[in-house]
Formats: C-alpha cells, structure tokens, sequence
C-alpha cells in the first residue's frame, strides 16, 4: 500500500554524489547531499558560484545521473521514474536564451505547450493566459529576439508555468536581471506559489537576500556540501549570540558610557544616522548600537534611560544576515573563492571562429 | 535589514494570480499517470510543435529563399549549359534540373537535420527538450517534417522555373510510383539525417568538420548533376548506401520514362528505400536514447557549458 498522497515529501535525496571527469583531476560537485523537501514549500539552495548548486537540480529534474547515491521527486525514482517525472515538474534557469528568436512570444510559448502535450487550441488559451499573468500583453506579438532581457525572463517564467508543474526548479532565476526585472520575477513566483495551492519551488541562488526573502527553508550549500537547512530566520539566530540593538534617544548626558554599566550590556557605542559609529547626526538625537547578552536586558538599559532624562525616538534590533551565517560555517564570504571553472573533457562544443562572418545564421535565427 | 529591492510588494503592475491557475490535477500523482492515448498524443503534439517554428519561419525570412533558391539554381543552371554545349541527350538536362531541385534537401539535411541538435544545445534547448515528457524522437521527426515542407517549397521553385527555362519535358508513365518513390527518398533521407543529428553531438565540435567534409563527397556520389549509373561500382555502392543517390536514380527512370541510364528497376530501388527508412529510423531511435543514457551518465552533452 502507498502512502498516503499528501505525506509524499516533493524532494527526498540521499548521499547524493555527482564527479565530472575532467583534467588534471575529476571534480567532485556534489559529495554526498541529503535533502528533504517538503511539498508545498518554497526551498532555496544558496550558495556561491562552483557550489554544486545547479547540478543539484539537474540531477532532481532527470537531466543528469548521480554518480551515487538515491532520489525521489513526489516519490518517483529520478532514475526509473523519469518520464513521470517530467510530467510534473518544469524549470526556469537564468540568463535561458532557449526557443527560437523567429518566433513571436505566443508562438513560442505555444511550441513549447505542444511539448507538453496540450490540445492546439487550449495550448494558445494557456499562452494568453499565461503571457497576461506575467504582464507581456504588449509584447504577445513581438518577436522573441527583440524582447529586452527582463521581458524574456518573464516568457520563460510563463514557459516554466505551461504544464501547471507540481514542482518548479528555478535555477539563478534573476541572474543578470537589473533591480526592477528582478523584483517582478521574484512577485511572480509569490503570486504563482500563492495562487497554486501545494505547488513546490526549489530556488538555487547566490543572491541572499532573495533567499531570504522567498525561501521558506535554506540550505546552504559549498563544496558540494549542504553545511546548514533552516529557515532564514532559524539559520540566522545560530550565529546570533547576542542581542545587537540600535537605540535613538533624544538626549543622553554622559555618553553611552552610562549604559555600559549597566548589567547584561555587553558594548554601546554611538552609530551614526546611517548606522555607522559616529557622532550625534543633523536631527539632534542620539544613536547607539547596543550589544546585549540577551533580548531580556533590554529592559534593564530602557528602565535606566528615565532618571537620565533621555527618551526613546527609535529602537530596533539588528538582524544577522544569511552571509553572517554563511561567513561563520565557512570561514569566508560568497565572494573570496572564484567560481569554479567548467570541467575541461576537451569535447566542449563551440561555433566555429569565423562562422558569423562567413554568412552562417545566428544561433536565434536556427529554427 | 532587507534590501527594498526585495519588497515582496513591490511598486510594479497590479498582478491576476488566478490566471496562474491551470488545469490542476487533485496530486502530482495523478498529473503524472498518463493513458497511453496520451502519452501517443503528446509525442504528435511534441512533432507539431518542433514543426512549427521551421514552417513559420518559411514565411518570415524571405531571405532564406534568395539563398536556397537563386544559388542552386545557378549551380544548376552550369550544368544545362555544360550539357547543351556538349550535345548531351535530352533527357540530361532533365536529370540535372531534378537533382537541383533535390539538392535543397540535401542541404536541409545535412545543415538543419544533422547539425541542429548541435545547435540546439549551444542555444539552450536541448536540456528543456530533455526535460519535457515527450519521446525524443518526436523532436527529430517535428524538425524533419519542417525540414521537408521548407525545402519542397524551395524544390519546387528550383524545379518549375529551371523545367520552364530549360525547356525539360517531363515523361511520366506511373505517377504513383514516383510519388512513393519521392516520398521514400525523403524518409529515407531525413532518417540519415535524424541519425546524423545524434553523432554529431556526441562527436561535438568535430561535426562542423564532418559537416562540411560530407557535403561534396555526397554530392558527388549521388550523382545529382549526372546519372549515377555512370560511376560503375562507386554508383552502385552510392545506390546501396545514400538515399539522395537510389532516389535520384529512381526518380530519373519514373520521370523520363524510357530513359536506359540506370542501376536498378524503380521497384528494386524503391525496395532498398523501404529498407533504408526501416534502417535508419531504427538506428536513430536507438542513437538518439544512447545519447540521452550518456548526457545523463557522463553530464554533458545537453548542457550548454558541458
């Protein structure tokens, strides 16, 4: 008997490795992953360049056998399974140039339902459906090697959505995408997640603050290795151990060296308007960066700022950030190891040099 | 502190979610049971819609037709005259102006049919082909379709305005014949190249090499400006290996009829065509699944950067 069909995790992957053969030596890319998803959930992979990220999903969506270990998506086998799979999964990976740049953004996406098996007629209902649901109506008949890149990567968002996919691997979705572009694929995943009830997201990115702000659950991943998985805020509270607070007052005489002595404060220092440590800024009050033991002895320096004749303007805490976390699991931040290069089997394929120049098509225009 | 950048509610357009929703399926359990009904229609939709874009793209790019009309018929054109200079029979200049018109599928084959999936990876398709839940081959076969209608167009046009030029008549005794003859040469011809499609991925950036290293060899032995009967023991190992060559030969006979440069009756010949689709269409499939096993297992292949 099998179980029950909501009690189905959508990802369930064990000691997953992946090696590259490649010179001087193989490359290990994944070196031994469990992960667990569960559906409905909007899971992020973070992590830098040359993680193992991507090969992660390409192993999870069929297109890449491990080289040990198991995994299931929604329960079926990513090795014998594959054909269902398929049926019920779709990605979008960023900077995707995929389609054919003769067609116009409903033809395309059009062509690409029919892969999916769609009846012709509700292929081009979906389409239009689809292309309003992103916001490309005014694009619709425009011609896919004209569409800016912020519009594309909302066509393939909509080609990613064709198949109603229970499972949507989203690989770097806003990778080269200027802040605003971003910000729209990232609402569109919300409202698409939001309107579909049980659909599951796997988001690979390198960008924290979209992990933090779409994913549910992060696991963050590095040499192939997940070193941590849980939510934004869980993984954040485990390099937090102090309470760091930033306190506005309208006056304080004496300096923060009045708060100092105070039980449980570990440091104070005067920060600056912009949060910075500095001096009092252009309004006339005073900002310190409180570092506490615990949220508890808060109350203790707020009890201590009457008889000082101070009053509060403004108080917040400071949040440890997703790179805080990583920067303590790893030793180092996102941006000190270069990305790691592709493996060399010497059979990399390339357009020939002078291919253009001699009249050959370019590659949007091979249909 | 989150960058506003991120705001889950951004300043941008008022979004419809509920157009989001399609026709959802109660569990991604049942989404994935399909009939084998629609497993079978998926594969002919999967044909329909790699077709389309090459049918689309007949109308669109006018260009295309300049290229692949005006230059084989100037090839063609060289040889008329070659022939009329040396008072060679007739029915010569009737050989000469099929085998122009029969060179555009040739040049589909071997530059849209062979190389494509070539192409396809550099321009990122090929891993969403993979990942869609459609047979492989219906990829291939939706590219061969569209391979065939753009060429005929261009065939035909090399074939009307060359007969009208040059004056060839045409003498046809089994019109079905050769019909089943023409359409068997095609099968046969976009088979070798659905074959082709997969080996040249595998051989990666040595296809272009081979590309261009087959174009005149194969011209040369399928004898589409002369009768390939005349090449003795090289014609007949053309007629036993290449389709463009046992096709061309039977096309000749059926459409010139009492013409006496041949190899092999049209039947024979078109026997060796039903054999040659048969063939090829079976060692593509298997191509085709060997090189989805070994994208897979060694992780290149399908992806751009691999």
């Amino acid at each position: 008997m099998t179980a029950p069909v909501q009690r189905v995790p959508a990802i369930e992957a064990r000691d997953i490795r992946r090696t590259y053969k490649a010179r001087p030596r193989d490359v290990v890319a994944l070196d031994g992953v469990d992960l667990d998803v569960a559906a409905g959930e909007f899971f992020g992979l973070l992590g830098p360049n040359g993680a193992g990220k991507t090969t992660l999903i390409k192993i999870l969506t069929t297109l890449l056998a491990p080289s040990s270990g198991t995994a299931r998506v929604f329960g079926f086998d990513i090795e014998g399974d594959t054909r269902k799979i398929r049926r019920i999964m779709n990605m979008v990976a960023g900077g995707e140039q995929s389609g054919y740049g003769i067609l116009t953004v409903r033809e395309q996406l059009w062509m690409f339902s029919q892969f999916y098996g769609m009846p012709g007629a509700v292929g081009w209902r979906r389409v239009d459906e689809l292309i309003e649901a992103v916001g490309l109506e005014e694009q619709r008949l425009q011609r896919v090697n004209s569409l800016s890149t912020g519009q594309r990567q909302k066509m393939n968002f909509a080609r990613g959505l064709l198949n109603d996919p229970w499972i949507l691997f989203l690989d770097e979705p806003t990778l080269g995408l200027d802040v605003s572009a971003a910000r729209s694929v990232r609402e569109l995943v919300l409202a698409w997640q939001a309107a579909v009830s049980g659909r599951t997201v796997l988001l690979t990115t390198h960008y924290m603050a979209e992990a933090d702000e779409l994913c549910e659950r992060i696991a963050i991943v590095d040499h192939g290795r997940i070193l941590a998985i849980g939510s934004p805020t869980d993984l954040k509270r485990r390099v937090q151990r102090e309470s760091v607070f930033r306190l506005e007052l309208d006056r304080l005489d004496g300096g923060p060296a009045r708060l100092f002595r105070l039980p449980g404060v570990v440091s104070a220092v005067l920060a600056s308007a912009d949060g910075h440590e500095g001096t009092e800024d252009a309004r006339q009050t005073v900002a310190v960066n409180l570092v506490l033991t615990d949220d508890g002895a808060l109350g203790e320096v707020v009890a201590a700022l009457a008889p000082l004749g101070s009053h509060i303007v403004a108080l917040a805490k400071s949040e440890p950030t997703l790179e805080d976390v990583f920067v303590e699991l790893v030793g180092r931040g996102f941006e000190d190891e270069a990305e790691a290069p592709p493996p060399d089997d010497g059979l990399t394929p390339a357009v020939p040099q002078g291919a253009h120049e001699a009249g050959e098509p370019e590659l949007e225009d091979v249909v | 502190m989150a960058d506003p950048a991120f705001s889950r509610a951004g300043p941008g357009r008022r979004l419809r979610p509920e157009l989001f929703v399609g026709q959802a399926d109660a569990s991604p359990q049942a989404a994935a049971d399909w009939s084998r009904r629609r497993i079978l229609l998926t594969d002919l939709r999967a044909v329909r819609g790699r077709a389309y874009p090459r049918i689309t793209g007949l109308f669109r790019e006018k260009s295309w037709l300049f290229f692949e009309i005006l230059l084989p018929f100037l090839t063609t054109s060289a040889f008329v005259f070659v022939y009329r200079a040396l008072q060679a029979p007739p029915e010569y200049i009737g050989f000469v102006v099929l085998g122009g018109a029969m060179t555009a599928f040739w040049l589909n084959v071997v530059w849209m049919m062979a190389a494509q999936l070539y192409w396809e990876k550099d321009q990122g398709n090929l891993e969403l082909y993979f990942a869609a839940p459609m047979n492989l081959m219906s990829v291939l076969l939706g590219m061969a379709l569209g391979g065939m209608v753009m060429s005929s167009t261009r065939a035909v046009a090399v074939l009307v305005v060359a007969s009208l030029l040059y004056g060839v008549s045409f003498e046809v005794d089994q019109w079905l014949l050769l019909l089943a003859v023409f359409g068997l040469t095609l099968a046969a011809l976009y088979g070798l190249g659905m074959i082709l499609a997969s080996l040249f991925l595998m051989w990666g950036r040595e296809a272009w090499h081979t590309t261009q290293l087959m174009v005149e060899p194969v011209y040369f032995v399928s004898g589409l400006n002369f009768p390939v009967a005349r090449l003795g023991f090289i014609g007949a190992l053309a007629v036993a290996t290449i389709p463009l060559a046992v096709g061309l030969d039977a096309m000749r006979q059926l459409a010139f009829a009492g013409s006496q440069v041949s190899l092999l009756p049209p039947l024979a010949e078109a026997g060796i065509l039903v054999a040659m689709t048969v063939l090829f269409t079976l060692a593509a499939r298997w191509s085709l699944r060997t090189l989805e096993r070994r994208a897979r297992i060694e992780g290149r292949l399908t992806m751009r950067w691999q």
